[in-house]
């Protein structure tokens, strides 16, 4: 009786989470990897084949588009690494009390607006008419108005801002895990401050810096409104790709194989990241 | 004569200029060689002090030598001075050997030297077989010593310990005071120990110095300290006491006659602390000080005779002791009495009519201090 209740109880809590899963993600995906494999034979004709796959490889702006995409992002997300860290550090080892409260907000607030309005603060700053062109003209440093939107380092900056908060936050709670003492002990015992980063510091929050860099890498490759706006002529990003086939040229097809590519590249990516460092799905996520 | 190791001088602490001091003044010598104790409530200051010895506070005045150097200047990373931290601060990113190397790879010692070294270290501390375990795989007491190990692999002058028993059941606490007493032996290492627990403090030190409210109530042996208390306060923290606070009526020599406020007359020896007639004192006296028996008779030369009741028996084995209700006295005067050990009162039942007596020169009286 108190089995089979049990039972009863757990399928129950179970069934939001299977139902999300399976309706939501398993079967778009299987449906989406099905439209993939169709090939265009004639008005309404379809084979399975993959000759979708076979155009992305054979089109130059199709592959370069994708390397891009990936490097920008690697690079994005090294970057928000690289100013995520002393950040996270100040937060959540240096700052006490009211200051690390508020600091933590600061990190957070961007966040309570859309990220279509805080990329347009950011056209806002940038372009030819924005802030930083103004001071950069009233202190000498310019003679006309400079345009400093719709190019890579735009984009860059766009996909740190918008990350950023998703790096810190694994990286604070890994960080205040470690008890100050063992920092402490690595003085005592002789350590100078960059071999306590290297040898203590560092490989403790490792699973927190491999956590916020898949977040990251993630939301930077799949990311699409930043580089439309802050990206120019020359900067597509693959994302834009996968949106022009499906809505502009109606080619579900090979819009769902674009997909697939992508989701892919991710996949092996954070395969790869997981195996160099040396950690665990399991512990990154746990 | 040498330089002590380590040598405190007036050692000042203020966390916030208008804040009373966490640490007052405090001047100390620990020679070479030897358990230096400090002992004391929390929050009286002894972790700051071996905070400012290890370099993490810069005091706020005074100085601390190391072998006759003054070290204010020094960083705690080139400090000769260890530290084993409240709760050992092992690194748990890495593996023992490379836990009790990290000193050593940071001063450059090469591999080879590195690897006997450790061994070395592990065989003094009898777990020579554990170098590639993982820390988290070790027991508590393991993990102590490991520890330890970690900073005698450095051969540091001075070894401070921070209450590193606090996390140990009581047992493995009860073996590790013993442990710890014969690895400074066979160290030879200064080891400068704080502590609250007064247990740990006695068995192990050669000298303690008892600590409160930022500053040191008195230096002294362990007998020193339990047998001849010179502060109130000590007389209270060290072992127990029964306390009694009342107004002197007489001074008679080396003794007095204190009236106390629960209403007893006690007599007490001043040995020789200004305390005249009329003043408020406090007096302090060890249960097993107090001698219990059938007849008054039996407590022939005890200046304090008591006819009393007994109104509760606490059984602990050899340290059973029973409360005593005198005489005379308001309800809420009990007096703790050690049984004697040959089992003379084990008949000792609640209720029971007894006499208890102790002698003027075990009851210490100090006068009370103005703010209590």
């Amino acid at each position: 009786m108190t089995g089979t209740s049990a039972r009863l109880g757990f399928v129950l809590l179970l069934a939001p989470a299977a139902l999300w899963l399976t309706l939501l993600i398993v079967i778009p995906h299987i449906d989406l990897f099905l439209v993939s494999l169709r090939e265009r034979i004639g008005v309404g004709q379809y084979t399975t084949s993959f000759a979708n796959y076979g155009t992305f490889l054979d089109e130059p702006l199709y592959l370069m588009t994708f390397a891009r995409t990936a490097i920008m992002s690697v690079l994005a997300t090294a970057l928000t690494l690289l100013i995520g860290f002393p950040v996270a550090y100040y937060i959540a080892k240096l700052a006490r009390g009211r200051t690390r409260s508020v600091l933590f907000l600061l990190c957070l607030v961007p966040f309570w607006v859309s990220e279509l309005v805080r990329t347009f603060g950011w056209m806002i700053l940038l372009r030819e008419t924005g802030l930083v062109s103004s001071l950069l003209q009233w202190a000498g440093l310019a003679a006309g108005p400079v345009e400093l939107l719709y190019n890579d380092a735009a984009i860059m900056v766009g996909l740190v801002y918008t990350s950023m908060l998703f790096m810190v936050v694994p990286l604070i709670t890994t960080l205040d895990s470690l008890d100050d003492a063992v920092i402490e002990a690595g003085y005592d015992l002789g350590g100078s401050a960059p071999s306590i980063l290297r040898e203590i510091v560092i490989p403790h929050a490792m699973p927190g810096i491999v956590s916020g860099c898949i977040v990251v890498f993630m939301l930077s490759l799949g990311n699409y409104l930043t580089p439309i706006m802050l990206g120019g002529k020359d900067s597509l990003w693959f994302t834009e790709l996968i949106y022009s086939q499906f809505i502009l040229r109606f080619n579900w097809e090979l819009g769902a194989a674009f997909g697939f590519v992508l989701l892919l590249l991710s996949s092996v990516i954070v395969w790869g990241t997981l195996r160099l460092t040396g950690q665990t799905l399991r512990e990154t996520m746990g | 004569m040498t330089a002590p190791d380590l040598e405190c001088r007036a050692l000042t602490k203020r966390f916030a200029p208008d804040a009373p001091p966490a640490v007052d003044g405090v001047g100390f010598s620990v020679p070479s060689g030897s358990f230096f104790s400090i002992l004391g409530p929390s929050g009286c200051g002894k972790t700051t002090i071996m905070r400012m010895v290890a370099g993490f506070l810069e005091p706020s005045g005074g100085d601390i030598l190391i072998r006759g150097r003054s070290v204010l200047s020094v960083p705690p990373n080139k400090r000769p001075v260890n530290m084993v931290f409240q709760h050992l601060a092992l690194f748990p990113m890495m593996n023992v050997a490379e836990n009790i190397g990290y000193g050593l790879r940071r001063r450059g010692t090469s591999k080879p030297e590195i690897a006997r070294k450790v061994g070395d270290v592990l065989e003094r501390i009898g777990l020579p077989e554990i170098g590639t375990r993982r820390v988290d795989e070790l027991s508590g007491g393991q993990k102590q010593r490991v520890a330890i190990a970690r900073c005698m692999v450095l051969d540091p002058d001075v070894l401070l310990l921070d209450e590193p028993l606090g996390a140990l059941d009581l047992k493995l606490r009860e073996h590790m005071k013993v442990e710890l007493k014969a690895l400074q032996a066979a160290f030879g290492t200064t080891f400068v120990y704080i502590t609250h627990d007064q247990s740990e403090a006695l068995v192990m030190s050669d000298a303690v110095a008892v600590m409160n409210r930022g500053r040191f109530e008195q230096i002294g042996s362990a007998q020193d300290l339990y047998y001849r208390p010179q502060t109130p306060f000590v007389a209270g923290f060290v072992g127990d006491s029964n306390r009694w606070r009342g107004r002197v009526t007489r001074v008679d020599g080396e003794s007095l006659e204190l009236q106390t406020d629960g209403g007893l007359t006690l007599r007490a020896a001043r040995n020789g602390r200004a305390i005249a007639a009329g003043d408020r004192a406090e007096v302090f006296v060890r249960p097993e000080a107090i001698h219990p028996a059938r007849d008054a008779a039996a407590l022939e030369g005890c200046a304090n005779m008591l006819r009393g009741e007994v109104s509760t028996l606490l059984f602990n084995g050899a340290a059973s002791r029973v409360r005593v209700r005198p005489e005379g006295a308001g309800a809420d005067t009990e007096i703790e009495v050690a049984l004697p050990q040959s089992g003379a009162f084990a008949g000792l039942a609640r209720g029971d009519d007894v006499w208890i007596g102790w002698t003027d020169a075990q009851a210490g009286a100090f006068a009370a201090a103005a703010a209590e």
